[in-house]
């Protein structure tokens, strides 16, 4: 194994950790507001993603897409927070756990109604297209470094919006005690719109960047929100840190394990049967790890204070 | 007046004569097929090149009640038990995926029904375990990675190959490594329905290989196909029919373009069958049809041939008719091996644009009336 390959590795493991953080961040941040677990964080990313492809097949531009995707997914997010879940508030979590399924359902059947059961095209913008060079000789997709800086400073937005404004002193406020900050006269129904939209403009930016990789289709944000719920789990419900560090981890395991796995195997195992054991092996992976990290800290690593 | 009588009588008894000459028995076919999720593309391709067989036939005694699977095995199941028990369905049809057709076709055989494949055709049905009321009007599934193997012999030393890691996933690579003689750098499975491929990418890379092998369909190999012309790794891609069929290609979009695959049938085929054959889909459907559709439309034109022949209530002799295969295909040489899969001819395709649509172009023929490794262990 060359120093190129393993750097190469090493970033794609941070990136596909910076994807899962876009989406964990609104997930975890909307379920340590108002204590909802959304299983709809999934169909919003996929209406950032259809939103992304239709307006850049229509005008042309990416990145005219990239503004359209924030924009849906925050109006779907605003729309379903006001109709839907404002409901569902003082209900148990099975209620929503069903409430929102039914969401993806309305979702994925609305898009295929609109936009038909074959995948979209996008592609990444030229500005962005094509490879750099690595130390140590290897190549590395622009994109992907983008995607990697886009999701910093998500990062460095969401610590910036929570710790140093006024909203993100009332979201931390409505984490604490929603029923004290609704006596201090905030206006606690449009904060929790608000948040809501927040988290919904997160996964529709993370699937417009993702569906350039990748394909739009229907039901694409189902995959990845089994593994942002991994995410949150590990970090800590309810954590924004807790997701970031969460994210990375699980970007990290997985794409070495799917990377090193067979190969360690493969030193017991023939080669054919190796690659088969391995690739059984490394898709668990993530989720011994998450049992690990229950098994020493049952509230994940970094645990909200006052739950 | 009684003139009258007599005449209308006359007319009804000729007409019930008439309709009795034309009318064979009623025959109801199942279709159980991916509509929805991200494998419904192939389900919708499946359903279309289906039913315009049927509408081509115009007999009106055939009718095809649809449902959808989600690409769920125990869905399908749920789905073969009503349309057996309650629906009364002769024929089952339509499930795109192997997983799904090794939950459905035992329990439905068993129960006497006879299952016509569109797509999905496991090695565990094609041997030993093969049924006389189980055909594949597709191919076996290792049939087109085979072809590739022995493309890719002749000018590749070293192949990267990768494949997911479920049952049509393994009988690819063994498939493939049936006929491919160089070195094999790599054999990589990887998890169903995964998007990302940034970490078999970078393997390919520094593998090495000069050819890849890829089998990943539906949106799987839209996103390894992107991600890999994104990634500047420069070794040619290869794979069988499916990873580059129409009903990817326009999401993939120029990443595909050179691409080498393997397909029993191209939209481009000379042939008036197959000229028929887009030209009517076109028309319907206003797409191109895909490997699916095609698959589909040849298992109902099967179907068709043998409703015209004999009544469905007679199984013995509406199987015998099925498995003349006295149908026009549209991919040219159509027969059945003895294990009821097809013995047919194989062809190298590339991905190229033509009139600004992607599209898959003829290259040259690999295998003459090719059948499988399984036929020789089904005793039928």
């Amino acid at each position: 194994m060359t120093f190129a390959l393993a750097l190469e590795q090493l970033l794609n493991g941070l990136q596909l950790g910076v994807m899962l953080f876009l989406m964990a961040a609104g997930l975890t941040l909307i379920f340590g507001v108002m204590g909802l677990i959304n299983l709809a964080h999934g169909s919003l990313y996929m209406v950032g993603a259809f939103a992304c492809a239709a307006v850049a097949a229509w005008t042309g531009s990416f990145w005219l897409g990239l503004a359209a995707s924030l924009a849906c997914a925050a109006a779907a997010g605003a729309v379903v927070e006001l109709v839907v879940i404002r409901r569902l508030y003082d209900r148990d979590h099975l209620d929503q756990v069903l409430a929102t399924f039914a969401l993806i359902l309305i979702f994925s059947e609305g898009t295929r109604w609109l936009f038909g059961s074959f995948p979209l095209y996008l592609d990444i913008p030229p500005l962005l297209q094509g490879a750099v060079q690595l130390p140590g000789g290897g190549e590395y997709p622009i994109y992907r470094l983008a995607i990697i800086a886009i999701g910093a400073l998500v990062a460095v937005g969401l610590y910036v919006l929570i710790g140093r404004t006024r909203l993100g002193m009332r979201i931390r406020a409505g984490e604490s005690d929603r029923e004290m900050i609704g006596a201090l006269g905030v206006d606690i129904r449009t904060l929790y719109t608000v948040v809501f939209a927040l988290g919904s403009a997160l996964a529709g930016l993370s699937g417009a960047l993702v569906g350039a990789t990748q394909s739009v289709q229907v039901g694409m944000g189902e995959p990845i929100l089994i593994l942002c719920f991994v995410v949150i789990v590990i970090g800590g419900i309810g954590s924004i840190k807790g997701a970031l560090l969460g994210a990375l981890l699980v970007g990290i395991c997985d794409t070495m394990g799917r990377f090193l796995l067979p190969q360690l195997i493969a030193l017991l195992l023939p080669p054919a049967q190796a690659g088969m054991v391995g690739g059984a092996v490394s898709s668990m992976l993530i989720y011994v790890v998450m049992a690990l990290v229950l098994a020493v800290k049952p509230r994940g690593l970094f645990p909200p204070a006052h739950v | 007046m009684q003139m009258h009588k007599m005449l209308a009588a006359a007319t009804m008894a000729l007409s019930l004569g008439t309709s009795g000459l034309a009318h064979a028995d009623p025959l109801k076919i199942g279709m159980i097929t991916t509509l929805s999720g991200g494998g419904a593309g192939l389900g919708v391709d499946t359903r279309d090149g289906f039913m315009l067989a049927i509408k081509n036939s115009g007999n009106k005694d055939i009718t095809v009640v649809t449902e959808d699977d989600a690409q769920k095995p125990e869905l399908a199941v749920q789905i073969a038990d009503k349309m057996i028990q309650s629906d009364q369905v002769d024929v089952l049809t339509g499930i795109v995926w192997s997983n799904l057709l090794m939950a459905v076709v035992p329990g439905a055989v068993a129960q006497g029904k006879l299952y016509v494949s569109t797509n999905a055709a496991p090695a565990a049905l094609a041997g030993a375990n093969c049924n006389k009321l189980y055909f594949n009007a597709a191919y076996q599934n290792d049939n087109l990675h085979e072809a590739m193997g022995e493309y890719a012999t002749k000018g590749y030393k070293k192949m990267f190959i990768l494949a997911p890691n479920y049952p049509a996933g393994k009988d690819s690579l063994t498939g493939f490594k049936r006929y491919y003689k160089g070195e094999v750098a790599a054999e990589v499975y990887t998890k169903v329905g995964q998007t990302d491929y940034a970490a078999e990418i970078a393997q390919m890379r520094a593998s090495g290989a000069d050819g890849i092998f890829v089998f990943l369909p539906g949106g799987m190999g839209i996103a390894f196909m992107k991600q890999f012309a994104q990634s500047g790794v420069k070794i040619p891609v290869m794979g069988p029919g499916f990873s580059f069929s129409q009903d990817v290609l326009p999401a993939i979009g120029d990443a595909a373009l050179g691409a080498k695959a393997s397909g029993q049938w191209a939209p481009d085929f000379d042939n008036a069958a197959s000229k028929k054959f887009v030209s009517d889909f076109q028309a319907e459907y206003k797409r191109l049809p895909s490997i699916y559709a095609l698959q589909a439309y040849d298992a109902a034109q099967l179907v068709v041939s043998a409703a015209a022949k004999t009544s469905v209530k007679n199984t013995d002799a509406f199987r015998a008719e099925l498995l003349r295969a006295d149908i026009t295909s549209p991919r040219g040489n159509f027969k059945f091996n003895t294990n009821q899969h097809p013995i047919q001819d194989i062809y190298l395709t590339e991905v190229v644009r033509k009139d600004g649509v992607l599209t898959n172009k003829t290259v040259e023929k690999i295998f003459t009336d090719h059948g499988d490794a399984y036929a020789k262990d089904c005793k039928l």
